[in-house]
């Protein structure tokens, strides 16, 4: 009985993922076949790469890959900045009034970037950023949850470390470089991860801010490709799915155990 | 004593030295912060109370004008109630799925390798792919949902096209999208629990179901408070395929906040009711982030 229990759950339990990643099955499949084949189901029908080459032709595509590419780049290039100065300042510097500014800090969290679309939007227009990539970035660079985990990751360091380093004539500066940055070397790459993976999906931010090709990541290239006006058929907008997924899928199955790590580590540092 | 004073000043030079120092690491950050977090969230407080300009009527102060608009207005109330009604659906469902997918995955099951991985893979998809994806499963006549039902002999299905089904449909999108994201907090949790003390349950003679109701549940708390914390501030947050799936019709029956903010702003221009309707979400997010440092255990989990 118990057995049988058993044998039932582990059946539910790939039940459940066979339906989780079904989606994802069905525009894979459904980007190498025609679109009458794809609308009827038709398991025995021809595999074709039309629907790559079509949907490749319809949008600048490499354009869009290029700005995504540069977007998370910067993204992360200025989060680490301003993440490890910052960090290490709340963990490691003595500066009266620290705790109430670090609260300030915190408040970050849950005033996302997103919500403040609307006043974003005019300072982003003040600062000449519209319709640019570090437009798109800027809000997101001064990352309180980046700050935090810098913190607690910079606390962690043993404190002999930094004084044999300053025994040795190590500035400020170079004690933070030659010692805390080496040390979390783990958790930055922990978050390089999850903050490559939120900028490469972000949309209603970079939707606003961007109105040229020259500028649009491929989530809002996919949007206006895919929307309904264009009258796109199903396999043609699996096939742009899967071009603009691919990347970040690919890295997510070969990194998959650090991925993993690398949320679990965002969130429970 | 002339060396105590000397050891002394050098001590509190020493110690300026240092805050110096301190100040001009965060003062990048206190830059941005102020551009892109402080400065937008009074100036929103600001807006909200101040009269929509045209180029003839220049924009003038009201006072909570904005506000008393915004109550009267039909949209933001149906808007309003959208909302909750997708927190009440979709943080309880797609935390209970992110359990018990937990447990699975956890436990000795075939494969479990792979459906680890299909749980997880949501989460790396951009939700206007995801939204791509799901179109074909609702569209009718011939989406995959309406051929599976039809094999029932069910009749075709409009869900994206009728108010009574269309927000459900764009919950059960939700809840795929972050089950398997609270899932992985689940799963980390779980593999701190010693096995001891599964070991002292079966000895004792409790059923797994008991052990996992009376020993795991109240030890996975602080995880799911943390986790409740997250799908909260999700949902407010968390309308990208608004835009693929509905735009937030059909009669605003899928319209969330945040995306009547953005139609308010950047369609209608009506930039003070946008600035009214985000001061009362800011509202809400400060309460939730008040009840998450009051409730967490400060060691546990900040995100």
């Amino acid at each position: 009985m118990s057995a049988l229990a058993r044998h039932a759950e582990a059946a539910l339990a790939l039940l459940v993922a066979m339906v989780w990643i079904s989606p994802l099955m069905f525009a894979g499949w459904a980007a190498f076949h025609a679109p009458t084949d794809a609308i009827n189901f038709n398991l025995a029908a021809p595999w074709t790469l039309e629907n790559f080459r079509t949907a490749w032709d319809g949008a600048p595509w490499l354009r869009y890959f290029l700005n995504t590419f540069l977007l998370v780049t910067s993204v992360l290039a200025g989060q680490f900045f301003l993440c490890t100065l910052a960090g290490f300042a709340f963990a490691q510097v003595e500066i009266p009034g620290k705790d109430v500014i670090f609260v300030l800090v915190l408040l970050q969290l849950f005033i996302l970037p997103e919500v403040l679309i609307v006043e974003n939007y005019a300072v982003a227009a003040q600062l000449g950023l519209l319709d640019s990539i570090l437009g798109i970035g800027a809000p997101y660079m001064a990352s309180a949850f980046g700050i935090f985990l810098m913190r607690q990751t910079f606390k962690s360091v043993p404190k002999e470390l930094d004084e044999a380093a300053r025994v040795e004539g190590c500035s400020t500066l170079g004690v933070l470089w030659r010692v805390y940055v080496p040390a979390a070397r783990s958790t930055y790459l922990a978050y390089a991860l999850v903050s490559i993976a939120t900028h490469w999906n972000n949309f209603l931010w970079p939707l606003i801010v961007t109105n040229s090709d020259t500028t649009r990541p491929l989530t809002v290239g996919l949007s206006i490709f895919a929307a309904p006006e264009n009258g796109v058929d199903i396999s043609v907008i699996s096939a742009a799915t899967i071009m603009v997924i691919a990347p970040l899928l690919i890295l997510f199955l070969v990194f998959q155990r650090q991925f993993v790590q690398a949320f679990l580590r965002a969130g429970i540092k | 004593m002339t060396m105590t004073a000397n050891a002394t000043d050098f001590y509190h030079s020493e110690r300026r030295r240092r805050a110096i120092h301190g100040w001009l690491l965060l003062t990048p950050t206190l830059v941005m912060l102020t551009a892109f977090a402080f400065y937008p969230s009074i100036a929103t407080v600001w807006t909200s109370l101040f009269s929509r300009g045209t180029r003839r009527n220049p924009s003038e102060f009201v006072g909570l004008e904005n506000y008393a608009r915004l109550f009267e207005d039909p949209t933001f109330r149906e808007v309003a109630l959208n909302n909750i009604l997708y927190a009440a659906v979709t943080i309880p469902i797609s935390i209970a799925i992110a359990l018990v997918m937990a447990l699975w995955a956890n436990s000795k099951i075939p494969a479990r390798g792979f459906v680890r991985s299909a749980y997880f893979t949501p989460t790396v998809l951009p939700m206007i792919a995801a939204a791509n994806l799901w179109l074909f499963f609702y569209t009718p006549g011939f989406g995959v949902l309406d051929q599976i039902l039809s094999l029932f002999g069910a009749p075709s299905v409009n869900w994206l096209g009728q108010p009574g089904t269309a927000l459900w449909a764009v919950c059960a999108v939700t809840v795929w999208k972050e089950s398997g994201f609270f899932m992985i907090f689940y799963l980390a949790a779980l593999q701190t629990i010693p096995e001891d003390l599964r070991e002292a349950a079966e000895i004792e003679g409790a059923s797994r179901w008991t052990y996992t109701r009376r020993v795991v549940l109240p030890l996975l708390m602080p995880t799911t408070l943390f986790v409740l914390v997250n799908a909260l501030i999700n949902s407010v947050k968390l309308i990208d395929h608004l835009f693929i799936l509905t735009k937030g019709g059909p009669s605003n029956s899928t319209k969330l906040i945040l995306y009547y903010i953005w139609e308010s702003a950047f369609a209608f221009f009506d930039a003070p009711a946008a600035a009214a309707m985000t001061v009362i979400v800011l509202i809400v997010l400060g309460a939730v982030a008040a009840l998450q440092f009051r409730l967490l255990d400060r060691r546990i989990h900040y995100q």
